[in-house]
């Protein structure tokens, strides 16, 4: 048993285990919470994976941005007569048995066939971090320019979307 | 180096974690918490060939999947507040104007 093999273990129980927290808490900030170290077990899975650059915007976009804004729209929707609300039984049950069904497919058809085919890994774990965000900035900037440019446009739309959505509706009577 | 298929094992059960939250909570903001990990489990996918293949493609599309993640939860967290304020309350089962 590896040191990395340990350390992956540590990390997929965190994210796995958070990630079930979050489907099964009836509390929506508790849920919110576990979201958070959900997102921080991919991000240390991310790091062993060689993508520092993706681990530090994990952080940044999903525990930093997007949980903010989900913190916000929970407290903004607190339901007021707090009545916890879920699921009958039989339907969770028939929810589990798809989450299963599809789990059980992808892990047992899809996923040695993939790992056959992707071989070894050629990077050592301890490989000092290099040149990882110098490679994909190279990258976005010259052969992924396209979808660079693009994607600014979707944040874009995706924020006046957001602002015309989310506004007070301040609608006055009197005649303009 | 643990071998490929256990990343790909966890994203898996990921995925299939986030599915079951889609399928099973009422409250909107709990769906699209659930989307956030399905989305979360694809960009482990595509990370985890990226690394064990020694390219970088795999790592380009996780970000822009990150940002467009942050994109649709912020439009559809504005919606959801809209739905509040119009209905108050946000239960997924009871979004059933339009059904006839």
């Amino acid at each position: 048993m590896q040191a990395s093999e340990i350390w992956f273990g540590i990390f997929a129980v965190i994210t796995l285990v958070s990630a079930l927290a979050v489907v099964l808490s009836r509390n929506l900030v508790r849920a919110a919470l576990y979201l958070v170290f959900t997102f921080l077990g991919v991000a240390a899975l991310y790091v062993m994976l060689h993508a520092e650059f993706l681990f530090a915007m994990q952080i940044l976009i999903y525990v930093g941005a997007i949980m903010v804004l989900f913190m916000f729209a929970v407290f903004l929707t607190q339901q007021v007569m707090q009545a916890q609300i879920t699921l009958s039984s039989v339907s969770r049950l028939v929810g589990a048995l798809a989450s299963a069904i599809f789990l059980v497919f992808i892990a047992g058809n899809v996923i040695p066939r993939v790992s056959a085919a992707l071989g070894e890994a050629s990077v050592p774990l301890d490989r000092v971090a290099e040149e990882n965000t110098r490679k994909l900035g190279l990258a976005l900037l010259t052969g992924y320019i396209l979808p660079f440019e693009l994607i600014s446009l979707i944040l874009l739309t995706a924020l006046v979307a957001a602002i015309v959505i989310g506004k007070e509706d301040s609608r006055e009577d009197a005649s303009e | 180096m643990p071998p490929s298929s256990w990343y790909l094992y966890v994203a898996a059960a990921l995925f299939s974690i986030g599915l079951f939250g889609v399928l099973t909570r009422r409250n909107a903001i709990a769906i699209l918490m659930s989307v956030e990990l399905m989305l979360n489990a694809a960009n482990l996918n595509l990370v985890t060939m990226s690394a064990y293949r020694d390219v970088l493609s795999g790592q380009v599309f996780a970000l822009f999947v990150m940002a467009l993640a942050a994109a649709e939860a912020a439009v559809g967290l504005a919606i959801v507040i809209n739905v509040y304020r119009t209905v108050r309350h946000i239960d997924a089962d009871r979004f059933n104007i339009m059904r006839w």
